[in-house]
């Protein structure tokens, strides 16, 4: 149960402990007793195949899907997270993978949705004005706040969404392949993004297939595979070949299999 | 940088990507404007043509469509349907529907009549019965809804015969029960206009309340260096409201004037256009019309958004029938019946609220009534019979549907669906 953290602080620091929660949809065990911890100041980087089961242990922290069993500790007490709403008084914000933004709705009014400065009269100049700083904070290249999302590339709407998690001052940020539709520049910022927010003090589990993403702001790794535990990593001792393998399950795989093909082409 | 003239000119927080065009002036309103239409937003455009057509063709028909009496009839008696419009713009925007509107108007005026009659009661209990049976029957409804997820069409198309069968058992055994003259919503439904002083005093209001309004956001805007309208552009569109409807209102006063009836729908309107554009249950409205589980997400409690929705439109509804139960001084079997429904939903429709949900604004009730019951107005005093009535009404409802449809798709094609 002992898993390598950075600086040996352990279980005082844990933002977030998971113990074995599992999540079945039908036939399918989409997660099978899976155990997580996450520190203050981490980044822990959440890799794994398609349909390992990322995805949805990210929609159980965020209160979108309830486990079946398990225990999840916020700041070492236990919290029973069943509804967004309840991810968020928990201090949890995600970017899910398939941003969940409204295309009816304009840049702001999808930034400040279910969380609107004064409610009952809104303040629009505030939002407007804290949605430009958060925006210029991504270097966004978004036009103007007051369009429809629908009118946005989809980077565009990535940055909309990363944005929206960081609003409402969060402990824990959830991000589900927050790269993936982003360009070199924007990329780049996000994870200047992710740093900064390590270095306040904020823990980050980011999903991600890019190895590169990894390696530049991770500090640990765990893999999933087939909806269970399959290691837990630090960055910087882990070696490629070895978290290949642990993704995909053997030491001789596709990824391996093609590199030494690759290898021999060049030598012969 | 080539760019530095265009940023200079516009330093405004939101005014600084160079792809923004900036249009500025009137021509620039026009220009844009055109744009909006093509790209498949077309506002209150349609609404505003239709009515110029109707008024064109009924006009040169039969003169009296115009004449300030018959202008003076035709806003008190869209007012009741207008009411009942107000809450299907409200269940349409979330995506759903209530097929039952015209029922709930009709057991409403039937309970209050009921009430008032039968029981000797006074009036504004039986109005507080009236809009509390609306506002139970919302709740019934977004209760079966938020449980089993039975579509909404099907719950309030059995609501409607329900409903249909409470207003008969209640009308027993007479089958219409005649308000007395002298009740207050009898008076209100067709005797109560606006004295003139006072319906000059109400539209001078409005403009200035505009004007205070908008001129308090810019201000807002401008200290918050985000852009900003100036105040001349401010104060010329609160002179263009003010001439508006004091031009209207001075025309109506050579009639009967302006009811107090349809100033309390517009009172609704209003407060309804408030609530749904600077609240944040409003927002929350329009980001279940545009996705449901994107809502959902962000902590909004979607079932409750459900219930305030199909409880807004069956009050209204109940509001509604109160509001024709004046006007007609009676409550019978057939209130609310046959083509109040359709009617309704129509008016919301025609006046611009999609029905695929997230689109749309209280605004389009009023608009929408207008046109239907200047339609049917002008059919009237044609001595058309309500057969073609309804076929016009069906053609035109289809139009404004096909209208919704391809605007849509207009909009998904440039990316704003
Ligand atoms: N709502 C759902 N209903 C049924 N099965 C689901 C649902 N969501 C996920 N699953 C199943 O759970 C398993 C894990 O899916 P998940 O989305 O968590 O994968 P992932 O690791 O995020 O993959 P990817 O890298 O492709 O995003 C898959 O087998 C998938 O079919
Ligand atoms: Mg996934």
């Amino acid at each position: 149960m002992t898993s390598p953290t950075i600086d040996g602080k352990a279980e005082t620091a844990n933002v977030l402990r998971m113990r074995g929660v599992s999540k079945t949809f039908g036939a399918v065990a989409a997660l099978k007793n899976v155990d997580l911890d996450v520190n203050r100041g981490e980044v822990l980087a959440l890799v794994g195949d398609n349909g390992a089961g990322k995805s949805t242990l990210i929609k159980i922290l965020s209160g979108v899907f309830s486990s079946d069993s398990g225990t999840i500790y916020i700041d070492g007490k236990e919290r029973a997270i069943t509804s967004p709403a309840d991810a968020r008084s928990a201090g949890i914000a995600t970017v899910y993978q398939d941003l969940a933004l409204c295309d009816n709705l304009t840049v702001v009014n999808n930034l400040f949705l279910g969380q609107e400065i004064s409610p009952a009269n809104l303040d629009e100049t505030a939002m407007e004005v804290k949605s430009w700083e958060l925006l210029k904070q991504l270097s966004a290249k978004i036009p103007s706040v007051q369009v429809a999302i629908a009118s946005l590339s989809g980077g565009q709407r990535q940055t909309v969404a990363i944005a929206r998690s960081l609003l409402g001052e969060p402990s824990l940020i959830l991000l589900d392949e927050p790269t993936a539709a982003l360009g070199v520049a924007q990329t780049a910022e996000v994870l200047n993004l992710i740093e900064r927010l390590r270095d306040n003090g904020l823990a980050v589990i980011m999903i991600t297939h890019n190895m590169v993403d990894v390696r530049a702001v991770s500090d640990r790794i765990a893999v999933l595979r087939l909806g269970q535990n399959n290691g837990v990593f630090l960055t910087k001792d882990v070696s490629n070949s070895d978290l290949v393998a642990s993704i995909t399950g053997a030491t001789d795989n596709e990824v391996t299999r093609r590199e030494s093909r690759v290898h021999q082409d060049q030598e012969g | 940088m080539s760019n530095d003239a265009l940023h200079l000119e516009s330093s405004n927080l939101d005014r600084q990507d160079e792809r923004l065009d900036s249009r500025s002036g009137i021509k620039g309103m026009i220009a844009g404007g055109i744009k909006s239409v093509k790209d498949g937003e077309l506002g209150v455009l349609p609404v505003i043509v239709g009515l110029i057509i109707i008024a064109v063709i009924f006009q040169s028909l039969n003169s009296v469509f115009l004449s300030p009496a018959n202008i003076s009839n035709l806003l008190m008696q869209s007012s009741a349907v207008g009411v009942i419009a107000l809450g299907i713009v409200c269940v349409l925007l979330v995506g759903e529907i209530d097929l039952s509107v015209g029922s709930v108007s009709g057991l409403s005026a039937a309970i209050f009549a009921v009430f008032l009659v039968n029981l000797g009661m006074p009036t504004i209990l039986g109005i507080v019965a009236a809009i509390a049976a609306g506002a139970i029957i919302g709740l019934i409804y977004s209760f079966i809804y938020n449980r089993f997820g039975v579509p909404s069409f099907v719950i309030t198309l059995a609501g409607l015969l329900v409903i249909f069968g409470l207003q008969i058992l209640v009308l027993k055994p007479a089958g219409t029960i005649n308000i007395p003259f002298e009740s207050p919503l009898v008076q209100f439904g067709q005797l109560l206009f606006v004295p003139q002083l006072v319906s000059y005093l109400i539209c001078a209001a409005l403009a200035a309340g505009y004007f205070v309004s908008r001129f308090m956001r810019s201000q807002k805007r401008k200290k918050n260096n985000l852009s900003h309208r100036s105040i001349r552009s401010i104060a010329l569109s609160a002179i263009l409201i003010f001439i508006l409807i004091a031009g209207i209102t001075a025309y109506v006063n050579q009639g009967r004037g302006i009811g107090w009836m349809f100033v309390s729908f517009l009172g609704l309107v209003l407060i309804v256009n408030h609530l749904l554009m600077r609240t944040s249950w409003g927002r929350s409205v329009y980001a279940v019309g545009g996705n449901e589980e994107a809502a959902r997400r962000t902590g909004i409690n979607v079932k409750r958004v459900y219930l305030s929705v199909f409880v807004a439109c069956s009050t209204l509804a109940a509001i509604g029938g109160l509001f024709a139960a004046g006007r007609l001084a009676s409550a019978a079997q057939s209130s609310g019946a046959a083509d109040t429904n359709l009617t309704a939903i129509a008016a919301a429709v025609i006046g611009g609220t999609s029905l695929f949900g997230g689109r749309g604004s209280a605004f389009s009730a009023l608009l929408g009534v207008i046109v239907i019951t200047a339609i049917s107005n002008g059919l009237i005093l044609l001595n058309l019979e309500s057969d073609v009535r309804y076929m016009v009404t069906g053609a035109v409802l289809l139009i404004a549907v096909t209208l919704d449809a391809v605007s849509r798709r207009a909009r998904t094609a440039h990316g704003r669906a």
